[in-house]
């Protein structure tokens, strides 16, 4: 992997495109440029100054902050157009129902931009699944179609983002109940409505947008579910009036919810969902602050579909790979410590968005700018000129302020626990139930969530953990009498390879004859944590 | 089911059902927009499944797609004539993995 540059052929073209690698290729097109990489097991194109990983809008400000320092880029991402999931669209969409919709043509203008000037090539539809430290910086693993990729950087800026955080409930496996994020990105990306009648569910400000997209769309909002007491916000004040857009955000779907007269009631949450080929109903409740059942308060409500979401959690396999130190947020998720640069420990490694704090676009923005831009000087080896970020500094200040009274707005209190019966699935990959964690940890000893997914088989299906990664850790916490760690949550999260991958990749990425590689696969993903 | 469908639409098959398909679609989302919500049996209980996350994360949308099993629905973009069947178990008929 330390060949010198000059020795190395021409960027090899991606057998999928059959097209000399064209600069100028349309960010939209799925035939984006597929220059500057190569096919695993063959031999290496020219590092870029920069991967970054996610183009989100923590990605793309990365994307652009890096280009206007002078850095080459290679921005690589697993869906076919820019804008992560927060800006989800569809081909050819006017971003008519989009928030901030242009903050993302800004952005997507600057790439394009860089990308006809030769200084960004966007490698989508790739999907990241190692990375791995080499002796210049990094090689990336990627998988495009069945195809093995390799991509070369001297510094990685990860910002790969969230997913809904889900708390198991009885009935949540039935077809018909989603993630809210699926709601969302069904109808942003593809026009479609979960249902016909909906139940949102959850805690957090997202339920909002979620719920209001759907009743502008047509389907009947039956009930937003807030298991939480938004009003515990106005303990903020201050944060409060700095954040007025953030709150007329909120305000305006609010109306929206009002004018399709859709219900909205605090402190209650579906608690079991009923059918069996398909959802049917939900049973609700009203909660305590510790989000116990208050007795005698169940009702039940029809629907065809729900979307529920208990907050996000961070995707942290790339960072864990790479040996980056985690700690657990305000909010319960796993998330990847950055200086004042979004720079990890680990020399060459910046993080932005999500993986660093839940807290939304605003700040994912910034932390993106910020990142960018450090990660630029770090390719080019020159100290990072903090003035030229000075504002977005005290943006990421603000942003982070505002999302820290959000944690403490919308806590989940453990009362939750209180919902599942013995046979309520946890683990839905390998559809593992509440009785067998619980025998895992009473009568097979495990102590963490890592040792009753030895013995039991939770957290070990195609997801690997990642959708009851959560509620395993707080599961097994209160079974053993003890606070959910960093540990808990890493043990669940750790995954060498982060991509489902043909084992002829696999087999071809192995690199055996090659000691330096050698060493870096067989390093534990968390043994520096 | 939101949207009104453009001319430019397509089908594809579930099980032997056509349904149409707006170009971009995922089958996902196509299989949802027409009414559709579970198109795989699980391994261990015989249970039906769908979508769930949307986005690639959970894999409980898997669908045998043109005979390849394992297949993410909710990532993969319908394609005319895409033909869908329920998976069940493994999508490997009898074989234990």
């Amino acid at each position: 992997m330390a060949s010198e540059p000059s020795e190395l052929p021409p960027p090899e073209v991606g057998a999928t495109t059959g097209v000399p690698g064209s600069a100028a290729a349309p960010l939209d097109a799925l035939e984006a440029d597929r220059g500057g990489w190569f096919e695993t097991g063959s031999a290496p194109a020219a590092p870029f100054d920069l991967a970054v990983v996610g183009a989100g809008p923590a990605g793309l400000a990365a994307t652009v902050a890096a280009v206007e320092a002078d850095a080459r880029v290679a921005l690589v991402d697993a869906a076919p157009r820019v804008g992560g999931q927060y800006w989800r669209h569809r081909e050819r969409d006017d971003g008519t129902a989009h928030h901030d919709w242009s903050r993302l043509v800004r952005l997507r203008d600057g790439v394009r931009t860089a990308i006809d000037a030769g200084t960004v090539v966007h490698f989508a539809e790739v999907k990241v699944w190692h990375i791995e430290p080499t002796a210049d910086g990094f090689t990336i693993h990627a998988l495009a179609g069945e195809q093995g990729r390799e991509i070369r950087a001297r510094t990685v800026v990860l910002a790969t983002g969230a997913y809904d955080r889900q708390l198991p409930f009885p009935g949540w496996t039935i077809p018909g109940v989603y993630t809210a994020g699926a709601a969302q990105a069904l109808l942003k990306g593809h026009g479609v409505s979960i249902g016909r009648r909906v139940v949102v569910a959850g805690t957090g400000p997202f339920l909002l947008p979620v719920a209001a997209g759907l009743a502008e769309a047509g389907a009947t909002v039956v009930g937003v579910l807030e298991a939480g007491r938004p009003s515990a916000f106005a303990r903020h004040p201050g944060t409060m009036l700095r954040s007025a857009g953030k709150l007329r955000e909120g305000a305006a779907y609010l109306r929206v919810l009002r004018r399709h007269r859709v219900p909205y009631r605090t402190r209650t949450a579906v608690i079991e969902a009923f059918g069996d080929d398909g959802v049917t109903g939900v049973r609700i409740a009203r909660l305590d602050p510790s989000w116990g059942i208050v007795t005698g308060s169940q009702d039940e409500l029809a629907c065809d579909a729900v979307a529920v979401g208990y907050g996000f959690t961070p995707q942290p396999e790339l960072a864990l790979q790479l040996g980056c130190p985690h700690d657990v947020d305000a909010d319960g998720s796993l998330v990847a410590l950055v200086d004042d640069d979004q720079a990890s420990a680990v020399p060459g490694v910046f993080l932005a968005g999500e993986a660093t704090g839940v807290g939304g676009a605003d700040l994912s923005l910034a932390e993106g700018e910020i990142a960018g831009h450090a990660a630029a000087a770090f390719a080019q080896g020159r100290p990072v000129d903090r003035t030229a970020t000075r504002r977005t500094r005290a943006r990421r200040g603000r942003a982070r302020t505002f999302a820290d009274a959000l944690h403490e707005a919308f806590p989940v209190p453990r009362g939750w626990l209180g919902w599942l019966t013995p046979e309520t699935v946890v683990c839905r990959c390998e559809e593992v139930t509440l009785a067998r964690i619980e025998a895992a940890v009473d009568d097979l000893g495990a102590t963490d969530p890592r040792g009753v997914k030895l013995v039991a088989r939770a957290g070990m299906g195609l997801c690997q953990g990642r959708v009851c990664g959560y509620a395993m850790a707080c599961l097994v916490g209160d079974r053993t009498g003890r606070a959910v760690g960093r540990a808990d949550l890493a043990g669940m999260a750790a995954r060498p390879v982060a991509q489902p991958i043909p084992l002829s990749v696999l087999s071809q990425g192995g690199g055996t004859d090659d000691p330096e590689r050698g060493d870096t696969r067989t390093r534990s993903p968390t043994s520096t944590m | 089911m939101t949207d009104p469908p453009r001319t430019d639409g397509f089908s594809i098959t579930l099980d032997g059902e056509a349904m149409e398909v707006e170009p971009g679609q995922t089958v996902a989302a196509a299989l949802i927009g027409a009414g559709r919500r579970s198109w795989r049996h699980t391994r261990v209980g015989d249970r039906p499944r769908g979508a769930f996350c949307g986005i690639g994360v959970c894999f409980d949308c898997l669908a045998t797609i043109n005979g390849r099993p394992n297949q993410r629905a909710c990532l993969v973009e319908a394609r005319p004539g895409d033909i869908v069947t329920t998976q069940h178990g493994t999508g490997h008929g009898e074989r234990a993995v």
